[in-house]
């Protein structure tokens, strides 16, 4: 498997570290009910299909990025930088 | 008393007693990069960084995946918004637009050149370093094995640089497939 950063450009996937879901962007109101947070810190979907994942260029340029991928068939759709009003 | 006190202290460079080795046409060698210092601009400061860059040094501040240099000084590419000042002392200038970082000790800085460079590091490293993909002035962010380097291309051969304390890991990497590309080249 291989991603595009949008820095460094075509890389294996050794360079990247995955940190899953890109549920972790959209952070509830910090008035929001505890259920919701416990939603959002625990709860997975599982898709077998389209997936929108965080993905670290650890060994590269070191930026956070979102991936848009298949995980039946691995065709990657998109690739993009974590904007800096997201990071925590 | 004068002098009792205080031990003779000699410096080693990172790669002392590993390094220089050859194997075929191919030598790995270490390097004296002189002072390192990490430049990382202020927000929006990258392109007064680079004026000031142009007036002290008469280089600009790399674009990702590039290195820009001058006469006895380099400035090498190696990450987000953050290249390494290689060579002489930093211009004071620079402090007024850019967070700057004292690296000197940190990394061990080699040489490899000789034909066959690229077919050693083709066994080590996941990125195309031939010179058709990766020409003098280019500089990646990437690995050795499990390492991440920093590769760039000077007219000499490739510059690879590692944290310090894994010269002797990069050294021992790097030698054994040179050997093992010599003894393939041998073999026919």
């Amino acid at each position: 498997m291989r991603l595009t950063c949008p820095i460094c450009g075509d890389r294996d996937r050794r360079e990247f570290y995955y940190q899953g879901d890109a549920v972790m962007l959209d952070r509830p109101d910090p008035g929001a009910p505890s259920q919701d947070w416990v939603d959002w810190l625990h709860l997975r979907d599982n898709p077998a299909g389209r997936a929108r994942e965080l993905w670290y260029h650890e060994a590269g340029c070191t930026a956070w990025l979102v991936v848009e991928r298949d995980t039946v068939t691995h065709e990657v759709f998109s690739v993009g930088l974590v904007e800096r009003a997201d990071a925590d | 008393m004068e002098g009792d006190c205080v031990v003779d202290l000699t410096a080693l460079t990172p790669c002392s007693g590993l390094l220089p080795l050859r194997k075929g046409d191919v030598t790995l060698s270490e390097l004296d990069p002189g002072r390192i210092t990490s430049l990382m601009p202020f927000p929006g400061q990258g392109a007064a960084l680079s004026r000031a860059l142009e007036v002290a040094y008469g280089l600009g501040f790399p674009a990702p995946g590039q290195v820009t240099r001058a006469e006895g000084v380099a400035c090498v590419w190696t990450g987000r918004d953050q290249a390494f000042l290689m060579g002489p002392e930093p211009d004071p200038t620079l402090a007024d637009h850019a967070a700057m970082t004292d690296q000197s000790d940190a990394w061990a800085v080699v040489l490899l050149a000789g034909e066959g460079a690229e077919d050693v590091l083709a066994r080590l490293v996941p990125i195309d370093l031939r010179p058709a993909a990766f020409p003098e002035s280019s500089a990646a962010r990437t690995l050795c094995q499990h390492m991440t380097v920093s590769i760039s291309r000077r007219a000499e051969g490739l510059q690879i640089m590692c944290f310090r304390s894994m010269a002797r890991t990069l050294a021992h990497e790097i030698a054994d497939v040179m050997a093992s590309v010599a003894g393939r080249r041998a073999a026919g």
